[in-house]
């Protein structure tokens, strides 16, 4: 019984060591199916079938061509321009709104309207940047790093607290048939209201988390006071110097 | 159906064959032979997936796996303009240059919730168990064909330039087709079972709240483990949730089922097993830190794991 945790125990060991995650895995599922005693034809059958199976996962290389051009046409630097322009616009403020609509748009079961290879990277990450380089001037790779990973985030929390409250997700209709199958009565409009508050509360936990990445890089980046033209300096009365 | 899952597979394959070719020629990569391989072998899986047998197709992916696993897909030259170049083509395109992007969604979600009872001939034009997926491919394929008018570029070029976020991607672009084959291993191996045995045998069933810390707790655990809370939601489920919380304490199976699932999608934001989430977009973004994505969503995953658990135990058992 307990040596079906070995798959378990390998993947935890090999990511903590940083082994390639790809060789973890698939070490992993080797010897997950060869303590389980399936024969070595029926695990590469598994792995055949699975890999296939699942194809739907990576179709975002479909759209990376169009991605990849749009950016040699200076995709990512318009978005930093249109950003630019508007003075309210920071990082933390433009991930807020994104994860509104992304959590409204899940809500509503609208799923598709967004996703890392479609919005995040052509669209969300750089205007976050761009909003913090409009704002600071020229930022370190750390802080651009960090804004990026901040714009990854915020797609995913708004997609999972947002769909569930959906009542025709794939999530919720899994939770139906399994109690259905126990007699256990629940009802997807039940389920999905029930979500409301966890969904809320996401959204606001968030939003602070994102009020104090602005104020992390307000620190970072302290605005230099706007200097006066040189020469009106010059006679201004610099007080202690005569 | 007109539209099928299949074509959307074919096509990507053959984009995937042509990125292999250029790979091979790129002579700026010092590892051309291997990441042209990576690219061909995986372009086969699209492209004969309902052809080859598991058994063989089994073979390929371990060679696939060995390739980019031991660092065989590397960078290459894809004559990228420099960045005072992309700022003129910017001013010139403006906003035009957004157009072909922002009809990916637009164009899925069209095909999606207006198409997809959409009948020609009696025929539906849509693949009725994928439209969404059906919609992204042909969202991609219209979003492609504008992007080549707005720009008069060519096929060539666009694919050039996929091909260098699909190398910066690299072997992160399959993990998560491994982790479904992992997931479905584990469950072939009854690695659910026993962790939901570990799970049960630890708890204080008399006491609630423990009961329902150990439920929630034990989502996010397991969907950490499995890198999906759809593997973890029904082992989780019927181990704890329906014999200690709705059979014995009486609580509304509605909101343990919302509030369950949540805290699994908590684990999900914590873990490199959800790779499609985590791991793949913090390469599609560049950053060096493959783990950043995770860091950055950690606070937030924990601290709504924390308002589950209060929400559990005060609104589905009255917090008794």
């Amino acid at each position: 019984m307990m040596w079906s945790l070995l798959g378990v125990f390998i993947v935890i060991v090999g990511f903590i060591l940083r082994f390639n995650p790809l060789i973890v895995v698939t070490v992993a599922g080797l010897a997950t199916g060869i303590v389980a005693h399936l024969p070595l034809t029926k695990i590469l059958a598994q792995f055949g079938t699975s890999f296939v199976t699942n194809r739907y996962m990576s179709l975002f290389i479909l759209i990376l061509p169009v991605i990849g051009l749009m950016e040699r046409y200076g995709l990512k630097e318009q978005a930093e321009a249109l950003i630019g322009k508007v003075k309210a616009a920071t990082t933390g403020r433009l991930l807020i709104l994104y994860l509104l609509l992304r959590e409204l748009s899940s809500a509503l079961g609208l799923t598709s309207l967004g996703g890392h290879a479609q919005m995040v990277r052509p669209l969300v990450a750089p205007m976050a940047e761009g909003a913090a380089k409009a704002k600071f001037g020229p930022i370190s790779d750390a802080t651009q790093y960090e804004i990026r990973a901040h714009s990854a985030a915020v797609d995913n929390i708004g997609l999972f607290f947002g769909e569930d409250i959906f009542i025709a997700i794939g999530a919720i209709l899994l939770m139906k048939g399994f109690f259905d199958q126990l007699n256990i009565p629940v009802t997807p409009m039940g389920m999905a209201m029930w979500g409301i508050p966890t969904a809320i509360t996401a959204f606001i936990v968030h939003s602070v988390r994102l009020v104090l990445l602005d104020r992390k890089l307000a620190r970072e980046y302290p605005v230099p006071p706007k200097l006066e033209p040189l020469a009106n300096t010059k006679n201004s009365g610099q007080g202690g110097l005569d | 159906m007109i539209l099928s899952l299949n074509m959307i597979y074919i096509l990507t394959g053959i984009i995937l064959v042509v990125v292999s070719f250029l790979s091979f020629r790129d002579r700026q990569n010092p590892r051309r032979w291997t990441t042209g391989s990576f690219w061909g072998l995986y372009a086969v899986t699209f492209l004969f997936g309902q052809q080859i047998s598991p058994v063989y197709m089994g073979g390929i992916v371990l060679v696939i796996v060995a390739l980019a696993g031991f660092g065989g897909v590397r960078l290459g030259n894809y004559d990228e303009r420099p960045r005072t170049e992309r700022l003129k083509r910017a001013s010139k395109l403006r906003n035009w240059v957004f157009l072909p992007t922002l009809l990916i969604p637009t164009i899925t979600v069209i095909g999606t919730i207006v198409l997809n009872k959409t009948k020609i001939g009696g025929i539906p034009l849509l693949d009725p168990k994928n439209v969404t997926l059906v919609s992204l491919g042909v969202a991609g394929l219209i979003a492609l064909i504008m992007a080549l008018i707005i720009t008069k570029d060519t096929p060539q070029r666009a694919i050039n330039e996929g091909r260098r976020l699909m190398d910066a991607i690299g072997w992160a672009a399959i993990l998560p087709q491994m982790l479904a084959t992992l997931g479905a291993l584990f469950a072939a191996g009854g690695v659910g079972l026993a962790i939901s045995k570990i799970v049960t045998s630890v708890i204080p069933v008399h006491n609630t709240f423990a009961v329902v810390v150990a439920y929630c707790v034990g989502m996010a655990l397991f969907t950490m483990i499995m890198g999906n809370a759809f593997a973890a939601f029904p082992v989780m489920t019927a181990g704890i949730a329906v014999p200690l919380l709705i059979q014995m304490h009486g609580a509304s199976a509605n909101t343990i089922a919302a509030l369950g699932m949540f805290s699994g999608y908590c684990g999900t934001l914590m873990t490199p097993m959800a790779a499609n989430f985590n791991i793949v977009p913090a390469a599609l973004l560049d950053l060096p830190d493959k783990y950043q994505v995770i860091k950055v969503q950690l606070p937030t995953a924990l601290i709504l794991l924390t308002a589950n658990i209060f929400f559990m135990y005060f609104l589905a058992l009255g917090g008794h």
